[in-house]
Formats: C-alpha cells, sequence, structure tokens
C-alpha cells in the first residue's frame, strides 16, 4: 500500500508538468488551431527565466577586505552581489534564496510578450496553410529558440536550486499511519503539484467565468459566428496565446529546481507532451490535464521493480504504448471534442 | 530511354553525373589553400550525401506524394543498420546479403507500423509515427541489448561466427566490410598538381544505389500509383468517393519508403559496421524531415538537394572558427572586422544548428517548394530568354 501511495506521489509532480504543458498546448489549437511544436521551447524558455534571475540576483561587483588577505597577502576582494548594498545582507540572502518563485513574476510578462511576438510575428501568417506547414515552421522556430539558449547559456545543465525552506522532504508516512520513512516526497515536488493545480485552476477559472474567457470559449466552438457579432476574436485568440505561454513558462520556471535546465529539456517534453495532448482528445481541455495527471502516474507504477520484473522495459515505453492504443480504439483520445482534426 | 520521359531522363543524367564525378566537383580548391576547408570530397562525408540522399528520397515518396507526414521513419534506418550489422556477424562480410536483408527487416518492420499508424490521418499519424519510432529507440536501448547492443551499440567482434567468411583475418583482426573482396574503405587517390581527388569503393557502391533509387523514384512518380499517391494529398475523401480505397496505396508507399530508409541504414552499416540506437531517435527522424523539406517536398531532386546541403553544413560549416573569419575579414579596419566576426559568430562553429533552424524556418515561410521552388523562380525570372531551360526543371512543388 505505500508503494502504492509512493508511485501515485512520483507521477504528480511528472504529471503536473505534462499538465501544465499539454493544457497550453491545447488552448493554442483550441483557438488558434496551430500545432505549436515550438511549446516545448517555450517550456524550457521558462525554465531560463528562472535561470537568468538567480543570476540577475547574485549580479556581484568586488569589494577590498581590508580585514583578510588572501595567499599572496595582499588585500581579499569579495565578490558582494548588488542587492546586499540596496537591502542588506540578511535581506539579501533571502531574496537570492527565493530566487525561483521572485523568477515566476517576472516569467509572467516575459512569457506573454514572448507569445505575443511569436504569434503575431510568425504563426499569425500559418493559419491559412496545411497543418503540416505549422508542425514544420514550428519545429523549425523550436530549433532556433533552443539554439539561441545554448549560445548564451552553454550545453550543460545549470543548477537552479528551490529556496532552502523548500530543501528535504516530507514524510508521508508518519502522516498516514505507515513507518516512518516508507513514502517520502521531496517538499518541492508538492509545491510544484499544487502551484499547477492552482494554475490550471486559474486558466478553467478565467475560462469560465469571465467574460472574456466566454467570448473566447464562443471563439473556439463557433469562430466565425462570434466574428460575425463583431467581436474582433482574433485580438482575444492572440491574448489567449500569450497566455498559453506564460502557463508553459511557469510549468519551467518551476520545474527548474527539479530538473537542472538544460538547452533541450524543452524538446524532451514536447514529444510526451503532444502524446498527452492526444491521449487526452485534441481540443479539450479537461483532457489534456485528465490524461496528464494519468500519464504521469503510470509511468512511475510502470517503473516500480514489480512491474519491471514481469514486463522489462515498461516503463521506457508505457506512454507511448498507452498513446498508440487509445488513438486506435479512441481516435478522439478520452475526452476529444467531434469534429476536432478529422479532416 | 529506359521508360523515361525526356527531361525526367536528362534530371537522371544529371544525377548520373554529379554523383560520378563528385570527388572532382567536391574538391574544387586545392589542397592547403585556403579554401580547402570548404572541398567535401572526403570519403566519409561523400558517403553521407547519398545514404541520406537515399533516406530522402524515400522519405520524399511517402511524405512528398501523399502528404503523410511521419515522425518516425529513423526507425526504419535504425532497424537496417542492426539487420546488417547482424549479418556481417552471422553471415559474412560480404555487403550485399547484409543491404538484401536489411532492406527486407525495414521493409517488414515498415509494414507492421505502417499497417497500425495509417488507420489515422494528419497529426494522428504523426503522434503515432512518433510513438512507435520512440518506442523503437527505448527498447532497442534497454531491453533488446542482446539484439542491439544498447548502449555501446552493435559491434563485430572477433568470435562472431561468420560461417562464409573468415571470423578474423590472418593478422588477427576484424575483417572489413567488402563486395567480393573489395573492400568498402578502399581508396583511390589521384592528384592533378595540389588537387587531391580520393575515389572511394564504398562511395560508389552507395552511389550506384542512389542512381537506382532516384530512378526507381522517378518511375514511381510518372506511374498510374504516383498519381493515385498525388490524388490522396489532395482529396483523399474525393477518392474515396470514387471507389478507391485510399489504404492499400498509403501503406504501399509507406512500405517503399521504409525499405529506402532500411537501404540506407544498410549501406550506413557497410560503410563502417555498427550500428546503435542514436540511429532511431526522434532526432534523426526529424532531420530527415529537414532534408525533404529543405530541398523540396514533392519534388523529385529536391530530397537530395536537401540532404546534400544539411550534410554539407553540418561537417563543414561547423568547421569554421573564429580565427578563420579573422583571416577572411582581415582586410576590414581592425574594430569593423571584430564587429563583424562577433556578428557571425554565433552562426558559425557549434552554432551550425542555428543557421539550420533559420534557413529551414525561411524556406517553410517564404518557399514552401524548398529550394526546387527557388531555383524555379529564378529560372523564371530568365524565362523570356530561355523557355525551355526553366521547364526542364518543373517538377510540381509541394502544396
Amino acid at each position: 500500500m505505500d508503494q502504492f501511495i509512493l508511485q501515485i506521489l512520483n507521477g504528480l509532480d511528472k504529471g503536473s508538468a505534462y499538465a501544465l504543458i499539454a493544457l497550453g498546448l491545447t488552448l493554442i489549437f483550441g483557438t488558434l488551431g496551430v500545432v505549436n511544436f515550438a511549446h516545448g521551447a517555450l517550456f524550457m524558455l521558462g525554465a531560463f527565466v528562472a535561470v537568468t534571475m538567480s543570476k540577475l540576483l547574485t549580479l556581484s561587483h568586488k569589494v577590498v577586505d581590508e580585514t583578510r588577505t588572501d595567499f599572496l597577502g595582499n588585500p581579499l576582494q569579495v565578490d558582494v552581489p548588488y542587492i546586499y548594498d540596496w537591502f542588506g545582507q540578511a535581506t539579501g540572502d533571502v531574496i537570492i534564496d527565493w530566487a525561483v518563485p521572485i523568477a515566476i513574476i517576472a516569467a509572467i510578462p516575459v512569457m506573454i510578450a514572448i507569445g505575443f511576438i511569436m504569434e503575431r510575428g510568425l504563426i499569425k501568417h500559418f493559419y491559412k496553410r496545411p497543418h503540416a506547414d505549422q508542425i514544420l515552421v514550428t519545429f523549425g522556430l523550436a530549433i532556433v529558440i533552443q539554439e539561441i539558449v545554448k549560445y548564451f547559456y552553454g550545453a550543460n545543465p545549470i543548477p537552479t536550486p528551490a529556496p532552502s525552506a523548500f530543501v528535504g522532504s516530507f514524510d508521508f508516512g508518519v502522516a498516514l499511519g505507515f513507518d516512518p520513512n516508507a513514502i517520502i516526497y521531496p517538499y518541492w515536488r508538492l509545491v510544484y503539484f499544487f502551484f499547477s493545480i492552482g494554475i490550471i485552476a486559474a486558466v478553467f477559472a478565467f475560462l469560465q467565468f469571465t467574460t472574456f474567457g466566454m467570448v473566447v470559449r464562443a471563439g473556439m466552438a463557433d469562430r466565425e459566428t462570434v466574428g460575425l457579432l463583431g467581436i474582433d476574436i482574433d485580438k482575444r485568440f492572440t491574448i489567449m496565446f500569450g497566455i498559453a505561454a506564460a502557463v508553459a513558462g511557469l510549468a519551467g520556471v518551476m520545474y527548474a529546481p527539479i530538473n537542472s535546465p538544460n538547452y533541450h529539456m524543452g524538446m524532451d517534453f514536447l514529444v510526451l507532451s503532444f502524446v498527452v495532448v492526444v491521449v487526452g482528445g485534441m481540443g479539450s481541455l479537461p483532457g489534456a490535464v485528465a490524461a496528464g495527471f494519468l500519464l504521469g502516474i503510470l509511468e512511475s507504477f510502470a517503473s516500480m521493480s514489480a512491474v519491471i520484473d514481469i514486463l522489462p522495459g515498461i516503463n521506457q515505453i508505457i506512454i507511448y504504448l498507452v498513446a498508440i492504443i487509445i488513438l486506435l480504439t479512441r481516435p478522439r483520445g478520452l475526452m476529444g471534442r467531434k469534429g476536432v482534426m478529422e479532416e | 530511354m529506359l521508360g523515361l520521359e525526356k527531361k525526367d531522363f536528362r534530371l537522371l543524367l544529371i544525377v548520373i553525373g554529379l554523383t560520378m564525378l563528385a570527388p572532382f566537383i567536391l574538391n574544387p580548391f586545392p589542397e592547403g589553400s585556403e579554401m580547402a576547408q570548404f572541398n567535401a570530397g572526403y570519403p566519409d562525408l561523400m558517403q553521407r550525401f547519398v545514404i541520406f540522399g537515399i533516406f530522402a528520397i524515400g522519405f520524399n515518396i511517402l511524405f512528398g506524394l501523399t502528404g503523410y507526414l511521419s515522425f518516425g521513419h529513423a526507425a526504419f534506418l535504425g532497424a537496417g543498420s542492426y539487420a546488417a550489422v547482424w549479418m556481417f556477424k552471422l553471415l559474412s562480410m560480404n555487403v550485399l546479403p547484409a543491404i538484401a536483408l536489411s532492406v527486407l527487416i525495414a521493409g517488414l518492420f515498415s509494414l507492421i507500423i505502417g499497417y497500425v499508424s495509417l488507420r489515422r490521418s494528419g497529426i494522428y499519424f504523426s503522434i503515432l509515427t512518433l510513438a512507435f519510432a520512440q518506442m523503437s529507440f527505448a527498447l532497442a536501448y534497454s531491453v533488446l541489448t542482446p539484439i542491439t547492443g544498447g548502449e555501446t551499440g552493435l559491434q563485430l567482434a572477433l568470435d562472431d561466427p561468420r560461417i562464409f567468411g573468415a571470423s578474423q583475418t590472418a593478422t588477427g583482426n576484424i575483417p572489413v566490410p567488402a563486395l567480393f573482396g573489395l573492400e568498402m574503405r578502399a581508396s583511390y587517390e589521384f592528384s592533378i598538381g595540389n588537387w587531391l581527388f580520393t575515389f572511394n569503393a564504398g562511395y560508389y557502391l552507395a552511389a550506384i544505389f542512389l542512381i537506382g533509387s532516384f530512378y526507381l523514384a522517378i518511375r514511381i512518380f510518372r506511374s498510374p500509383f504516383g498519381m493515385m499517391l498525388r490524388a490522396i494529398k489532395s482529396n483523399q475523401t474525393r477518392m474515396s468517393y470514387t471507389g478507391l480505397n485510399a489504404r492499400p496505396y498509403t501503406l504501399a508507399a509507406f512500405v517503399i519508403s521504409g525499405m529506402y530508409a532500411g537501404l540506407a541504414g544498410g549501406l550506413m552499416a557497410s560503410m563502417d559496421p555498427l550500428a546503435g540506437a542514436e540511429r532511431m531517435q526522434w532526432t534523426a527522424s526529424g532531420e530527415v524531415v529537414l532534408m525533404t523539406i529543405l530541398g523540396g517536398a514533392g519534388t523529385l531532386i529536391g530530397p537530395v538537394l536537401g540532404a546534400g546541403m544539411i550534410k554539407y553544413f553540418e561537417n563543414i560549416f561547423s568547421k569554421i572558427n573564429d580565427t578563420i573569419l579573422h583571416g577572411w575579414f582581415a582586410f576590414l579596419p581592425d574594430g569593423l572586422e571584430n564587429f563583424v566576426v562577433a556578428i557571425i559568430h554565433p552562426f558559425i562553429g557549434k552554432g551550425w544548428h542555428l543557421t539550420l533552424g533559420l534557413v529551414f524556418m525561411l524556406v517553410v515561410i517564404f518557399l514552401p517548394g524548398g529550394l526546387v521552388q527557388g531555383g524555379q523562380k529564378i529560372a523564371a525570372m530568365f524565362q523570356r530568354k530561355k523557355p525551355e531551360d526553366a521547364k526542364s526543371k518543373a517538377t510540381e512543388p509541394a502544396e
């Protein structure tokens, strides 16, 4: 039983990332009808916003410390972050420690801006082109974004620690009445899970309870009629693209402490996220979220040693296997709408 | 000639000429000169040109004609490589049975995957092929290690049986792949003045296969079967309303392109007898998509051009470094020189992928028909002068 709960928990954080990326993909697909292969790159950019933020906060200048000397006997030069000068050392340390959460605040405008530029500058011109062209141009864009990041940040993963308050693990074993240490789970992953639940809830609430969201939903259902009613639906869809980019970016920011960001992390997630979207059903937001968590949990169950003993290698292929089965038996995915992508 | 129309035959002759004379054409600069780094006429790279050319021609039969975008074609290339290496291990070092088996295995493999994947179209088809290829990659990397060699890849060993050949040579080495005694790595070097030309046996074998594949592709393009495939691309619904079942045609195209990929994989293993799982990864599948689109999907010569261009970029462009750039721009004033070099720097050397991505995006945006369409546009500018010339290139661009 404890193993069972542990695997569910393990699946949740990866599932959260899948769900967030798939949610953004579906938002873009449902509104604009574009298959965005650059979405993984947006996720990666989010993670690098966190990296940049922690670098910016530790930006420092050299100060000569008169009290200490280096090994040559000269006065020691110490790197002092600018933050210390402004806020004092104690506050400065806290701010540096909290770089990743602070990056969230920066990531929202940055990612929305990137989303706008992408949509207005490039994707706008591809609405009338075949899906294959959309896939190809966004695939090219993903390569370009990836290479730019590689140029500035190098090819190696950059460790970006979580705030020290979240280092360590939560002992679920004790909380649920099992043996201590039976189920331990890092705090940050727990934070990630609740964070993604929050984001997902916010997106759904935004679509469900605001006038803007209502118009967008109407546009997803029947773009032409909404246009005929005199609403500039294109503008709203552009904003939705920005929001989708921000969702992917936030998923990336918070993921940075879990896996040190490197330039190709986006592509690794993208392939799986597409599978998630297809399993959930093209164009269905709840489907994308459900499938994200489902596949995340399935993946962690498949990597249990008891399962691997019976079916070796299953942990590597489970997601693809599920995708193939679902596509062949339920072509619309778990919750797909009728008539989406069935030309 | 050979059942081809006049302009197709001319195209075939051009390809034959280019491949046969490639050692000359690709080595235009004398050894030791500053431009020698742009020479592409060394065996390893020439082999890659033709092998990826074959791969792209095959992919184009599927994507260019039927419009089905497969993101998993590298799986067939990988399967072909494994089959060929196993043939070297078990049978003999002769390349012909190895290549034959790799085509066969890739054909069977693509028959299975195609049969399942072709039940869906559009993005679903792309995802299905991607899923299958990633599955093959993951399995080849882990569980199938006894067959595929896992992380280290499949390599020849001294104690392989090789029923019809020797396990090891007289000197105790692993024998090399050969065609009835003609070793694939054997080269004949020929120099005129400062120019050095290398004629490599493996390259010419691969080139002959390329010519054969190209001829077959022309025949498929011009056949009623090819017409059916185009009908699937332009309007599948209408085709089925006229009473034709599209599935057998798409499946046939899929298997043919899978066999082309297997041929490429077999040749790759013949040139260098090892096979690794990374050949199956989806980035490898993405590469062939890039090649085909860059050159011009749906055109005959496009994929070969695209493959050549990407491989040239990969090998030559990535070697340019700052020192070389400084050499080029030495005539500029110092400040300006540094500025120009700094601007170009991100696009060369390790950054060649950035250039590739940008070129690819530009092609998709402005030239959906690829380089071939670009060539046609240029040709059209001179059309009033030479109408005949423009037409000879006028193969159908992709939509």
